[in-house]
């Protein structure tokens, strides 16, 4: 009995809510020196001296660790870019960019030694916004000589991405729509602050980190370090929370230049409000031009995105990238034009966040798709599934064919939310549809182990961060061996221990490590039958291995008594390998095409308070594409957890910034995500299943989708219960009153001879019959 | 290290300390305090919170430590039956108090039934925050064995999760309530 497509309980459960569970922070290290970091109460500011002498006065001090004390030029380095500085190098670019760190004895002792550190500095001017970091007078986030051969490296523009097919500017449509939106700065929020750690180890080093992706991680110190790569461990033990925030190093080398220093191992948990300072998603303002026919068909799209990236590049020009090359959405285009600029600021980097940049284009390109609906008179489902792709109909030239019965996807959510029933008043109405471009290359491996009992140990380089990929790691293997899930035994975050992983990311684990470990059983079943047919002799012929049902002369024989005469007097195991390895291709604008999309349709309804303006939504239905659940009670959570994240930069969250860039809302309460009490007042999540994902059993990734186009979905439901169109996000009760009042100071003005019974902040500029070319 | 000395060389200026041992910077306060059931007899400092000592003194790193200000509720315990953010009561204000933490709520390592529905339900995610929902929502059942679905959710509104839709949580509540009861 397979337990593939059940709800097999979470590998770690017990240990989870008996608190026995060991998160970074839990693990104690012998000998330890704890480290606080210092940091200036501004965005930018030159390093004028540092005089660390009152600090290392403190009793317990064993060491203070400025840039000067590093080697020079000081070691930089980053996942795309070598940009980011073991510590600020003489200028800092970021509120909250450590310029030193203490380590002592006790964490009062380095607390107290943090605050004693004298830095003198000189605030500059710094950019915050797009168009602070695009003034041609902008001072420069990146110095130009870190840019050699770069043409833009006078400018605050890092990359500029263009994408598109057709002729744009040739092409005819009755309606053309241009729009800009905005996404804000919100961060991933991960419960579990981040936490690092490094020992001295012989003659290398272990580095503990919350990290998602520990060979990056071993890569990044082995090179910052000079050291081979068998002479860097790193240990990951289960996230509390990833979201993209702990992909890349963040404070790793620092921790290991000072346990070098110190030799003995150091210790850095940030607080919460450094955990803020630390990642975020990038803000964006997106300009969209739609062009529709008349009958809701999509004649073009022409979108311009601008990314405002933090100080240092960590992988957010792969994340405007990679969201921008899908900005038109689950739809056939027939032309598009796509310009995505990533802009370096004087903000925390930005980094990835659940749907890496698709949220905030969607939010633009979606809500763009329903102005355009509701200016041409056509209901906003209608218009979707005109233009949504057939399953294996191509739909960005050249690339990789929808994957899935979108139309299925967005009919059942329709349904759920009765789309076509009765409103009551006041109430409204949105849908939208989300895509996400899956992992575009990959690489993993994975060791199962066959105990002489058999029991099985997997090994895995994935980062189990409660997404359950340790579960269904272990479903996928007792599934392909023939035991029960409850008899594996998942070893991952250990690079001293499990094979080499690229990432945990992109919704890959189940796909890309699942697919590994079917083949590492498969290596290992077949080594089963060998043993069994040098062990049988003649009978060899009559052996049969399935599932880890063996048969031998048409005998069933368990696979403890095939084990037994497999492997002899002595015992012993069977040690299986595989690999899933996607190469990318030449001369794909992404370096490949996705392995598969993650596709999700949102629909909501809602009221708005009018005395407030608060959005109330009455009933949330999210719906997925997910080729095969391979464990329902995982998917749900994932996708409830997503939706409710996508919730958040809807409706509450953002970063605000003061007059000289410094976060003015770090901490949980004047941040603000969702609570228990923040929900919607009915949650329907649903997924379809039609077993075509490339991954075992037919899987695709999930754990993003349905975070993509909350904000689009909550927006039209609110411009179809009051009538206001709302741009900027997030949706905030202030935001949403004020568009109201605008409305009824307009409606007054108006008095009762609009014809229009929609009315917007003013930004639109319909052009009712027009080219591609006209603005 | 002499192999790589080179790569990863320290500057005159970052000369390791030694000798000298952390001061107290103020004096101790010997406190007793029962957790979890059993006595615990401590001498902590004055400053120290009870999150502190609990994690740090005794090694019980159940409750987790986040915000550190009392927003997230990831530290949440319980101090003579009612439960509090352990991140905000010093560890001289706790003396003699009975503290229940999460590492009390299982018995002779058999899971309550809260505990079980958790795992049941598919509560739990990373689990980061689940020590505290699970420690709220325990507080909510020994006052009110039958909340409904609205009353769990005011009970949990404290207890931050990023994982979740809280709906699962929310259907563990119920149906520990509901084990409860039987």
């Amino acid at each position: 009995m397979t337990s593939i497509g059940t709800s097999t309980p979470r590998s770690g459960g017990y240990e989870r809510v008996t608190g026995t569970q060991r998160f970074l922070a839990d693990i104690p290290i012998a000998d330890v020196l704890h480290v606080k970091l210092v940091t200036l109460d501004c965005a930018r500011a030159r390093i004028v001296a540092i005089d660390t002498s009152a600090a290392r006065q403190v009793p317990g001090v064993r060491l203070v660790m400025t840039a000067s004390d590093l080697p020079q030029p000081v070691p930089r380095f980053g996942p795309q870019f070598k940009d980011r500085p073991v510590l600020a190098d003489r200028e800092t670019k970021y509120h909250g960019e450590p310029v030193a760190a203490v380590a002592a004895e006790t964490e009062d002792a380095a607390a107290e030694a943090a605050r004693l550190v004298a830095v003198e500095y000189e605030e500059l001017p710094a950019v915050f916004t797009v168009a602070g970091a695009l003034d041609p007078g902008a001072p420069l986030v990146r110095e130009p000589a870190l840019r050699p051969d770069d043409p833009l490296a006078g400018s605050n523009v890092l990359r500029v991405h263009r994408f598109g097919w057709g002729d744009v500017d040739g092409t005819s449509a009755d309606l053309v729509l241009e729009n800009t939106y905005r996404f804000p700065m919100v961060t991933q929020f991960a419960i579990e602050p981040h936490g690092f750690m490094a020992a001295p180890d012989g003659d290398g080093l272990t580095c503990w980190s919350t990290i998602q992706h520990p060979y990056q991680l071993q890569r990044a110190l082995a090179t910052i370090l000079g050291l081979p790569l068998a002479k860097v461990r790193v240990v990951a033990p289960d996230l509390g929370g990833g979201f993209g925030g702990k992909q890349s190093p963040k404070f790793e080398p620092l921790v290991a230049f000072m346990a070098l220093a110190a030799g003995r191992p150091v210790r850095l948990v940030l607080t919460l409000e450094e955990t803020f300072q630390a990642v975020r998603r990038a803000t964006a303002e997106i300009r969209v031009r739609t062009g529709f026919m008349r009958d809701g068909t999509l004649a073009f799209q022409d979108v311009r995105s601008d990314f405002l990236i933090g100080a240092y590049a960590d992988t957010a020009d792969r994340i405007v990238a990679k969201s921008n090359y899908v900005a038109c959405g689950p739809y056939r285009v027939p032309a598009a034009r796509i310009v995505a600029r990533s802009i370096l600021s004087h903000t925390t980097p930005s980094c990835a966040m659940r749907g890496i940049g698709t949220p905030q284009v969607n939010w633009a390109v979606e809500s763009n798709l329903d102005e355009g609906a509701r200016r041409l008179g056509i209901d906003g489902l209608a218009l979707r599934l005109r233009n949504l792709p057939r399953h294996g109909e191509q739909f960005i030239p050249g690339d990789a064919p929808a994957d899935g019965d979108w139309a299925q996807v967005v009919g059942r959510a329709a349904e759920l939310i009765d789309w076509n029933g009765p409103l009551a008043a006041g109430h409204g109405r949105g849908i939208a549809c989300g895509l996400k471009a899956g992992p575009t290359s990959g690489l993993s491996y994975a060791t199962v182990r066959l105990l002489a009992d058999g029991s099985v140990l997997v090994y895995a380089g994935t980062s189990e961060m409660g997404q359950g990929a340790r579960t269904v790691f272990a479903q996928i293997a007792a599934n392909e061996l023939g035991v029960p899930p409850e008899r594996v035994t998942v070893v991952m975050g250990d690079t001293s221990l499990v094979p080499f992983d690229l990432q945990t990311s992109a919704s890959r684990s189940t796909v890309f490590m699942g697919t590994a470990i079917v083949r590492a059983c498969a290596d290992l079943l077949e080594q089963l039958r060998t043993r069994l047919s040098q062990a049988e002799g003649p009978a060899a012929t009559a052996i049969s291995v399935d599932k880890g049902k063996v048969t031998i002369a048409e005998r069933e024989v368990s696979l403890a008594d095939a084990l037994r005469i497999a492997l002899g007097k002595l015992g012993g195991e069977l040690v299986g390998n595989g690999e899933m390895r996607r190469d990318g291709q030449a001369g794909h604008p992404l370096g490949g095409m996705p392995a598969f999309y993650e596709f999700n349709c949102t629909a909501v309804e809602g009221r708005v308070d009018e005395e407030t303006g608060e959005i109330v939504i009455n009933r949330y239905v999210s719906v997925g594409d997910v080729g095969r659940a391979l464990n329902p009670a995982h998917v749900r959570g994932q996708d409830e957890g997503s939706a409710v994240m996508g919730l958040g930069h809807t409706l509450m969250e953002h970063y605000i910034l003061d007059d000289g860039g410094r976060i003015r809302n770090l901490g949980a309460i004047d941040y603000r995500i969702p609570t228990s009490l923040d929900l919607p007042e009915e949650m329907h999540s649903e997924y379809v299943e039609n077993e075509d994902g490339p991954g075992p059993y037919g899987a695709k990734g999930v754990g993003e989708g349905a975070t993509l186009c909350v904000a689009p979905a909550v927006a039209a439901a609110v411009c179809s219960a009051t009538g206001v169109v709302i741009r900027d996000l997030p949706l905030s009760p202030e935001r949403v009153w004020t568009a109201l009042q605008a409305q009824g100071r307009a409606a007054e003005l108006a008095s009762d001879s609009s014809p229009e019974h929609l009315r917007d902040e003013g930004q639109a500029r319909p052009v009712p019959v027009g080219k591609g070319n006209s603005r | 290290m002499a192999d790589v000395a080179g790569a990863h060389e320290i500057r005159p200026g970052a000369e390791v300390m030694g000798g000298q041992q952390p001061i107290e910077l103020m004096d101790a306060v010997p406190i007793r305090l029962t957790v979890n059931g059993r006595p615990r007899e401590l001498v902590v400092a004055p400053h120290h919170t009870l999150l502190d000592v609990l994690r740090d003194e005794l090694g019980l790193t159940g409750t987790k430590a986040c915000c550190l200000v009392g927003e997230c509720g990831a530290c949440t315990v319980m101090i003579d039956g009612r439960t509090v953010d352990s991140c905000l009561v010093l560890a001289a204000e706790a003396d003699g108090t009975a503290v229940t933490t999460v590492e009390g709520l299982a018995h002779d390592g058999e899971l309550s039934r809260l505990q079980q529905a958790f795992v049941d339900c598919g509560a739990v995610q990373c689990g980061f925050c689940i020590p505290g929902q699970l420690m709220s929502a325990h507080a909510l059942l020994v006052d009110k064995p039958h909340p409904d679905a609205a009353e769990v959710k005011e009970a949990l509104a404290g207890n931050l999760c990023r994982c979740a839709g809280y709906e699962q949580i929310v259907e563990a509540v119920l149906q520990g309530a509901e084990e409860h009861a039987k």
